[in-house]
């Protein structure tokens, strides 16, 4: 009646014998089509704005310069490819041209930066004692053989540990709550998290500022820091955790249920599991984002001089807030090569956090690593030769 | 086996089996604990709206409604307002989405829909990083590095496009005009919303349904033809959510404006000109003078700046919820 009477099918019968492999037509193949027109564009805008400026008209400035030969070049690729094909190419090409010049416009800037804050804080970090020593007994005059950082980077990493402590776990919790439990609550949660995730820096730290210093009566310190970045990083941790469990694939939430397990085993013993190194991405992620705030420490952290690695005691100044006092607060030469010393140290601090959650996770959910991959495809070959499994 | 041959043999009487789920006491606990998470951040966001409220009472009543049209900031009088700085701020977060907006959603169209498969991962990482760069690094940067380098392209904007209405600085030209303009805060605000607005819109429109591409292909489209016809309609309420969350981004921002602008308190008709400030700026910048009624006025500004940027948010993340991103679960 219901039962099934075909005979099993054995997976070697369905397997095809190899054949020779027909050769691809390659799809998207670069021409010399496409490649020359934008070369030559390159080189003939250049060269244009290059006699404009040199030697006709009295233009001078290197923006200014960059900016003609980009319009120009814009001008002469629009002229090329109206030459070669009709005016749809020519809305095609210069659309992917300004698309592709976009994302060259963001590494470029990235690289401006890196390279310009290495270049200026190079002179600072290069001294040993900038790692070792504090500025207790360093003047704004004295030069860079004398004094360091290293309250600012006690302080940033601890201020640091206290924000992940609190804010991943519950920024995870929150995030299962929105993305598996669910309910009337979800929707004004995810609208109010998302808005948290711009919210202005300097109202995180007056709200600490507010609430425990003024309201509880404790002075500056490194928990009241802590607790400001933890008011930075809980949305951004919760709202990009949800994205990571929204990922994991429906199918294994039912086959959990299926096994008869209860909404807690499956959370616990599939999702999260499932989901755990986009999770550790988006944790260390925050912790880059958060541990070059300033704002937040302005009022809470207290500026000091001294080393202090007790947080809950005194005031413990964080990386950001030191950059911020040698800039702005005593502004000599020394102190300014100080400011962008942090700075390197600081940037430092973020690549190390940021390269660690690329490391660390990085792969959508069920995404297998390479060995993973490897050991099924050798399962696949054992059993296609012997016809059960390995 | 037997069981299946004994339901359908007493298929007359059949009748659906009552489904009712017996949630188990871990369950409960389970869902009362990640409810609790959930309010916990709601409960975050009142209380820091509480907080401000308490803490900026004495001075909201002082000054009364005046603290939104005053212009000046003399403590002593109780002349003190956001008239002039909430205008300014706005002023500086337009700068920012001007630059931001195009250069934003070219780069997302570029990951999503021109780069290679393998060059993917690595310009969502560039985005991040680029929003991850703490924002003391690109106010030295904007202050050392790119403001001596822009003067003269400033200069030149107020010479030969004096015509266009704000963009001529008025007087004779000294190299400090230029000095510390909202223009130029503006800019590198820019540069730390794009990561934001990028980053959204790429998630929106790498979500753009394949067959209606394909389908646009079909016709003959060109890729331009295809993301002008599909990719962007689809993305249309994501990308505003997102311009909007830039533009709460781009008016809270602190460091940088604090760091590049000089202080004025008057209305930035001329954001070539040096001078300008916001709230945030202001803010920061007074930080330090922590008399009672000063820590009070300056919450009361905070207050003002945590309400706009909150409703501003708010619709924006409402926009962007509404657009299907990330709230479908794969299958």
């Amino acid at each position: 009646m219901t039962a099934t009477s075909a005979p099993e099918t054995s997976h070697t019968e369905l397997i095809a014998p190899p054949r020779p492999a027909p050769e691809r037509i390659r799809l998207h193949a670069v021409t010399a089509d496409e490649v020359f027109p934008l070369l030559g564009s390159a080189a003939g805008a250049i060269a244009l704005v290059w006699v404009l400026f040199q030697r006709v008209l009295p233009f001078t400035g290197a923006l200014g310069f960059w900016v003609c030969c980009y319009g120009l070049f814009l001008i002469l690729y629009a002229a090329v490819t109206a030459m070669q094909s009709g005016r749809r190419a020519v809305t095609d090409r210069l659309a992917a041209v300004a698309a592709a010049s976009a994302a060259l416009f963001a590494l470029a800037v990235i690289a401006v930066q890196i390279g310009y804050i290495t270049f200026r804080g190079w002179p600072a970090v290069t001294h040993l004692n900038f790692w070792t020593q504090t500025m207790q007994a360093t003047g704004s005059l004295q030069p860079l053989t004398s004094g360091g950082v290293v309250q600012g980077m006690v302080g940033s990493l601890e201020q640091l540990g206290i924000a992940t402590l609190l804010a991943v776990p519950l920024g995870v919790l929150a995030a299962v709550f929105l993305a598996e439990v669910g309910g009337l609550l979800a929707h004004p949660v995810r609208i109010i998290v998302t808005a948290m995730t711009a919210l202005p820096e300097i109202v995180a730290g007056l709200f600490v500022y507010a609430t425990v210093i003024l309201t509880l009566g404790t002075r500056q310190d490194g928990l009241a820091a802590g607790l400001a970045l933890t008011v930075m990083m809980l949305p951004i941790v919760t709202r990009a955790s949800e994205v990571m469990l929204r990922m994991v694939p429906n199918s294994l939430r039912e086959a959990s249920y299926a096994l008869g397990a209860s909404q807690w085993r499956t959370v616990w013993n599939v999702v999260l599991p499932t989901a755990r190194s986009g999770l550790t991405t988006v944790s260390v992620l925050g912790m880059a984002r958060v541990v070059g705030e300033t704002a937040p420490l302005l009022f809470t952290a207290g500026l000091t001089n001294f080393l202090n690695a007790n947080p809950f005691h005194g005031p413990q100044t964080g990386m950001p807030l030191l950059i911020w006092a040698f800039i702005r607060i005593t502004p000599t030469a020394n102190m300014i090569e100080r400011g962008f010393g942090a700075g390197l140290v600081l940037l430092i601090m973020v690549l190390i956090l940021f390269t660690a959650a690329r490391v660390l996770g990085g792969k959508a959910p069920g995404e297998l690593t390479r060995r993973q991959r490897r050991r099924i495809a050798r399962d696949a070959r054992i059993r296609q030769i012997t016809g059960r499994k390995p | 086996m037997s069981q299946l041959a004994d339901d359908a043999a007493g298929a007359a009487e059949d009748r659906p089996r009552a489904i009712a789920t017996r949630v188990s006491g871990a369950d409960l606990a389970f869902r009362a604990v990640v409810r609790a998470a959930g309010l916990l951040v709601l409960a975050i966001t009142g209380l820091i709206a509480a907080f401000l409220v308490d803490r900026a009472s004495s001075t909201l009543h002082a000054v009364g409604w005046r603290f939104l049209t005053n212009f000046q900031w003399i403590l002593n009088d109780n002349k003190l307002g956001v008239g002039a700085i909430l205008p300014d701020t706005i002023i500086i977060a337009v700068i920012a989405l001007i630059v931001a907006v195009p250069m934003a959603l070219a780069a997302a169209l570029f990951i999503s829909e021109y780069a290679p498969q393998w060059l993917q991962r690595p310009l969502i990482a560039l985005i991040d990083l680029m929003a991850a760069i703490p924002s003391i690094l690109y106010a030295i940067w904007g202050f050392f590095w790119l403001m001596p380098r822009f003067i003269g392209t400033e200069r030149w904007l107020s010479d030969h496009l004096g015509f266009i209405p704000f963009v001529k600085v008025p007087g004779s030209y000294q190299p400090g005009n230029f000095e510390d303009s909202t223009f130029l805060a503006g800019l590198v605000v820019s540069l730390m919303v794009i990561p934001i607005i990028a980053s959204i819109s790429r998630q929106v429109f790498s979500q753009a349904p394949q067959g209606e591409r394909e389908a646009a292909y079909a016709l003959g489209s060109t890729r331009w033809g295809m993301i002008r016809t599909v990719v962007l309609p689809y993305g249309r309420g994501g990308v505003i959510g997102a311009v909007m969350l830039g533009f709460g981004r781009a008016m809270g921002e602190t460091i940088v404006t604090a760091i590049i602008l000089s202080q004025v308190f008057t209305i930035v008709t001329h954001p070539l000109q040096s001078g300008g400030n916001s709230i945030a700026a202001l803010i920061a910048q007074d930080a330090a003078e922590s008399t009672p009624a000063m820590i009070s006025a300056l919450i009361a500004a905070g207050l003002v700046l945590f309400i706009v940027t909150l409703i501003v948010n708010a619709i924006g993340a409402t926009i962007v919820a509404r657009s299907r991103s990330g709230l479908q679960t794969a299958d």
